[in-house]
């Protein structure tokens, strides 16, 4: 059902979903930004729908939360392990329609691909997503070609309006509080945009040999191999085991797992010093192929979700959606050596 | 503890070493539980991480895990003693059915660490030598003070032909061993039928690729070889990423792959 709220109102509903649940929600932060003088959009805890940042598209994904950048999984001694405990509160998140398409993609990998995720699970299985419509397209979105602009699977929709916020709720279990607090109830439609200013023409026809074009050696100079483009991807699912300890002689400590970038030295050393994928370049090939080629090979669509934070995020201006746009020039290279 | 957990490791007890060369013993631990040849084990010690190992032997209750001193999680399990227990997790992956080579011409190709994985089907085919029509273990190593699994080289002798061979005899003149690469013996290998021959490789990348081109050159099928993938793994459960090559999960669907699978990674 559909409402309509005032500000005071719409806070009413926050306090009581903060009773059992973490309200987390893209935030503005002053002066955190990749450039000079930028600010950058981050998820945190909310209490309040004043804090959501609503206009702008936040620099980095809602994933943290269900993937922490940093997550215990156990303590232990020596012989012994404890498993960490979970929040004890469920999560409200509040994201857009390409970032709820994600999710699936992070479902795929952590209750599907293989064993299920206990970790990811137990947050998931109490997590609740809240669409935010919208308007129009922003800089380096292109979600309409990768088919995630809409989205009807949301367990209710918020948009502000000129006088206040509208809501689509599909969640029975809220529907009384909603009705207690709102001003009125019409039917609500999320907006969701049809049109965006960057394209991407991913071809058929592409394959591994896409691998030997000349193409990606552009970025081997170019990219600096920061990884930023992984940790701000809301599809990126990597990580890397690291172990703690608190002192450096008792044998007390920690196993934690960390986001983990493709793009980034160390990513693939062997025990023993050996590693591949030396060169930018082939990374940069390796995640490519991954976000538009190979995750659909397994899984029948793309990872890619068209969210363009890649995009917004890289310190080189290297462009996600134009490396997508040079393959079908690539495959002709390719087929043309032959 | 929740035991949908696979990220909790399991205590197990260090009941024998066997001291190989230098750096590569043989840890024989206790498990319960099915497991099969290829399939591999997290090593996993707290403060030092954990390092993916391939099971090379299998007993009632016992498996075996030959490991190399390479890293740190590795130097730390040499610390180990019999009667010490270390935290293990697993087993992961696919490992070798050896219903598919029942009945055939088998060729075993190893090289180094790469007899570990395979060791378990040569066990089984040893005891069980009537279960294949015939087979042959090619198996090199550099020098003879590499050689891994002497003891059991002798016992497999007596059920299946063995080539032994080291790259170079380094000063030692007293073994009698042969000297050169494996791929060396394979066009000398015979077989009633070669079109339904089939084949396992494993070890090193260079030495996998020649091995591989010397039976195919030889009239081997590519459907009729296997070949077993040592990766970077982490997770061991298709989560970490660190594994994957186009649309595999090593750690899921490998690391044993038919070559016709196999011959198309890039990393
Ligand atoms: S593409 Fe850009 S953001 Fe990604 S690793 Fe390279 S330089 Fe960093
Ligand atoms: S690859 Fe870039 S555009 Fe695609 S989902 Fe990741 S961050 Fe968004
Ligand atoms: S080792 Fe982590 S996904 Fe395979």
């Amino acid at each position: 059902m559909g409402f309509s709220f005032s500000k005071e109102g719409i806070n009413n509903v926050f306090k009581e979903w903060s009773k059992d649940y973490i309200i987390y929600a893209p935030k503005r932060i002053i002066g955190g930004g990749a450039f000079s003088d930028t600010d950058s959009i981050r998820y945190e805890k909310i209490d309040t729908v004043d804090e959501i940042e609503f206009n702008v598209k936040s620099t980095f994904s809602f994933k943290e939360i269900l993937l922490p950048i940093s997550q215990t999984l156990f303590f232990f001694t020596e012989d012994e392990v404890k498993e960490a405990d979970g929040p004890k509160k469920g999560a409200i998140i509040f994201l857009r329609s390409c970032d709820l398409h994600a999710v699936k993609r992070l479902d795929e990998i952590y209750l599907r691909n293989g064993f299920e995720d206990y970790y990811y699970k137990r947050i998931r299985e109490k997590g609740k997503f809240i669409l935010i419509g919208c308007k129009s397209a922003f800089e380096n979105c292109f979600c309409v070609d990768m088919n995630t602009n809409k989205i009807d699977a949301y367990d209710a929709s918020l948009e502000p309006t000129e006088n206040g916020y509208v809501m689509d709720n599909k969640c029975q279990d809220w529907e009384e509080l909603l009705l207690n607090n709102s001003l009125s109830q019409d039917e609500v439609n999320p907006s969701y945009v049809t049109e965006t200013k960057i394209h991407v023409n991913i071809p058929e026809g592409l394959s591994i040999d896409i691998a030997k074009s000349k193409m990606w050696d552009e970025y081997d100079s170019r990219c600096i191999n920061c990884g930023r483009c992984n940790f701000v991807c809301p599809t990126c699912t990597c990580f890397t085991m690291q172990d703690i300890f608190y002192t450096d002689n008792g044998k007390v400590g920690e196993r934690r797992r960390v986001h983990a970038s493709c793009m980034v030295d160390g990513y693939t050393d062997v025990a023993g010093g050996s590693s591949y994928r030396k060169n930018n370049g082939q990374r940069m090939r390796f995640k490519v192929l991954h976000k538009i080629y190979d995750y659909k090979k397994r899984f029948g669509y793309h990872m890619c979700v068209g969210c363009g934070r890649c995009d917004d995020i890289c310190p080189e201006y290297i462009s996600f959606s134009n490396c997508i746009n040079k393959l079908e020039d690539a495959i002709k290279e390719v087929n043309g050596n032959e | 503890m929740n035991s949908n957990n696979e990220y909790i490791p399991f205590m197990s007890e260090i009941k024998e070493i066997i001291k190989h060369t230098e750096i590569e013993y043989t840890f024989r631990m206790t498990y319960d539980g099915e497991v099969k040849p290829g399939q591999f084990f997290e090593v996993s010690i707290p403060k030092f991480g954990e390092a993916p190992i391939s099971v090379s032997g299998i007993q009632e209750g016992l498996i075996d895990l030959t490991i190399r001193k390479v890293g740190k999680v590795t130097n730390e399990i040499f610390e180990h003693y019999v009667g010490d227990k270390i935290f293990l997790r697993g087993p992961y992956g696919n490992g070798f059915d050896v219903d598919i080579y029942k009945n055939k011409e088998l060729v075993v190709i190893a090289g180094g660490t790469g007899v570990s994985p395979v060791k378990g089907v040569i066990d089984y085919f040893s005891n069980n030598s009537k279960e294949v029509k015939n087979m042959t273990l090619i198996a090199g190593f550099k020098t003879p003070k590499d050689i891994l699994f002497r003891e059991d080289f002798k016992k497999w002798e007596e059920n299946i032909n063995i080539i032994l061979t080291v790259d170079s005899l380094d000063g030692d003149e007293e073994g009698t061993y042969s000297v050169g690469l494996v791929t060396k013996y394979i066009p000398d290998l015979k077989f009633e039928n070669i079109k339904e021959a089939v084949a396992i490789v494993v070890g090193p990348p260079a030495m996998m690729k020649f091995a591989t081109q010397g039976l195919l050159d030889i009239g081997f099928l590519e459907e009729n070889i296997w070949v077993s993938h040592e990766r970077k793994m982490c997770c061991g459960i298709g989560k970490c990423g660190h594994c994957k090559i186009d649309d595999v999960y090593v750690c899921l669907d490998g690391p044993v792959f038919n070559y016709v699978k196999g011959k198309t990674f890039i990393d």
